[in-house]
């Protein structure tokens, strides 16, 4: 992508941050995610339809933040995941510059993160035809054919946590499965212990998920626990509106109505 | 066989519910005696993992309650926790946990009978359910039975 190289080597060389956070060629037909200090480092920088993996993982973590002013080449859901750790105060304007790239593959450059919320909030966050699906498939079982599902599929999992590093919301410096005392998650996979850890994971993330599917990209096991969290924006959307990150800091699950409607409380 | 007597785990607020149940006691009102009343300061600090953890530790089913909407003692507790049960609630039925076994409700500290009948009806559906066999085998209860002594 000429635009986007010629457009970080400016930024470098006018000190107008000190690094840019793009995709370069990874080994096999895989990117990876390039961080570039240097204005020759910036040639490596590349964008394509591989480049799935989502960047905003990087711009809570210690070592970036501390290098000074971060740039991001930033997809859609790159996008939604920034507005959603602004609105946390995890990203602001002083330390973050979007470099947007649109659907259509063109660059765009953001003054700031207003600016960035007014472009993510022109598109709908929508699940895709293949997940819908499954959600659908799902949710015609009984309980006790789901509840085997979940269990079977999950089973496998050996907790590498994968899925917790590859999040942009994952950034707590201490997470539940590390606390000790108490022992909320068993340490060993175990099949109850790995359906605790992945309720865990979804209820963190409900209304915070934005869909960007990472969890599911990077789980080497390719466990479909996006599903999980995709369920939980759709439940979200039902019981309380449509949701989109915005930065005014009204996450879902910090907030409430006094009239929010349920059925089941006696 | 003897008849199954379910473990009922009851999760309450200090300021409506444990009253409630209280004065249920005081009133010398009876309801079944299978439930373990935890006392917590507020529903907003009921953690869904808690639940979760009532079932690893071989609860046969779950009462969850706490003060009217408007009527908490830290005004805004309750509902926050009632957005996160209905949250709750949805992953539990989208991952097959049996959301018959967990009973929310509201009990102010006035209403006594409410609360040994939000137990009665709990103890009788949960008893028709039958134990929660489906968790406890993949919990491997019985093993940890032991440890526990």
């Amino acid at each position: 992508m000429v635009d986007l190289i010629k457009r970080a080597k400016e930024l470098l060389e006018s000190s107008a941050v000190k690094v840019v956070i793009g995709y370069e060629q990874g080994t096999g037909n895989k990117t990876r995610a390039l961080f570039v200090e240097k204005t020759e480092d910036a040639d490596k920088l590349i964008f394509d339809s591989r480049c799935i993996q989502n960047l905003a993982a990087y711009v809570t973590k210690k070592e970036v933040k501390e290098k000074g002013k971060m740039a991001i080449a930033a997809t859609l859901p790159v996008m939604r995941s920034i507005i959603q750790l602004a609105s946390e105060f995890q990203v602001n304007d002083n330390n973050l510059l979007v470099l947007g790239i649109t659907p259509e593959s063109n660059l765009i450059e953001f003054a700031n993160l207003v600016e960035v919320e007014t472009f993510v909030h022109q598109y709908q966050i929508e699940i895709d035809a293949r997940n819908k699906e499954m959600l659908d498939k799902l949710a015609k079982m009984t309980s006790a054919e789901r509840w085997k599902f979940w269990v079977d599929e999950l089973a496998p999992c050996f907790k590498c946590y994968a899925c917790r590093a590859a999040c942009p919301m994952c950034y707590c410096s201490r997470c539940t499965v590390d606390f000790n005392q108490p022992q909320w998650i068993p340490v060993p996979s175990t099949e109850l212990g790995n359906l605790e850890w992945h309720i865990m994971r979804a209820m963190h993330l409900t209304g915070r998920c934005i869909d960007c599917d990472a969890c599911y990209n990077a789980c080497p096991l390719s466990i479909p626990i996006n599903l999980l969290t995709k369920r939980m924006l759709v439940d979200a959307k039902e019981h309380f509106g449509n949701y989109q990150p915005s930065l005014k800091g009204d996450n879902l699950m910090s907030t409430y109505k006094p009239d929010d409607k349920e059925n089941f409380i006696q | 066989m003897a008849e199954f007597e379910p473990k009922i785990v009851a999760f309450v607020c200090n300021w409506c519910t444990y009253a409630g149940a209280d004065l249920t006691g005081t009133s010398r009102i009876k309801y079944a005696s299978n439930v373990r009343i935890i006392r917590f300061p507020c529903t907003g600090r009921i953690d869904y993992m808690l639940l979760l953890k009532a079932f690893d530790e071989g609860a046969d089913g779950i009462i969850v309650s706490g003060c009217h909407p408007n009527d908490c003692h830290y005004t805004s507790g309750n509902f926050h926790a009632r957005r996160r049960w209905i949250m709750f609630r949805s992953l539990c039925d989208f991952t097959g946990i049996d959301t018959e076994r967990i009973k929310f409700s509201w009990v102010s500290a006035a209403e006594g009978a409410k609360w040994a009948e939000i137990v009665n009806t709990t103890v009788a559906s949960i008893r028709e359910l039958g134990p929660y066999t489906d968790y406890k085998k993949v919990a491997k209860y019985p093993e940890k039975e032991v440890i526990h002594g």
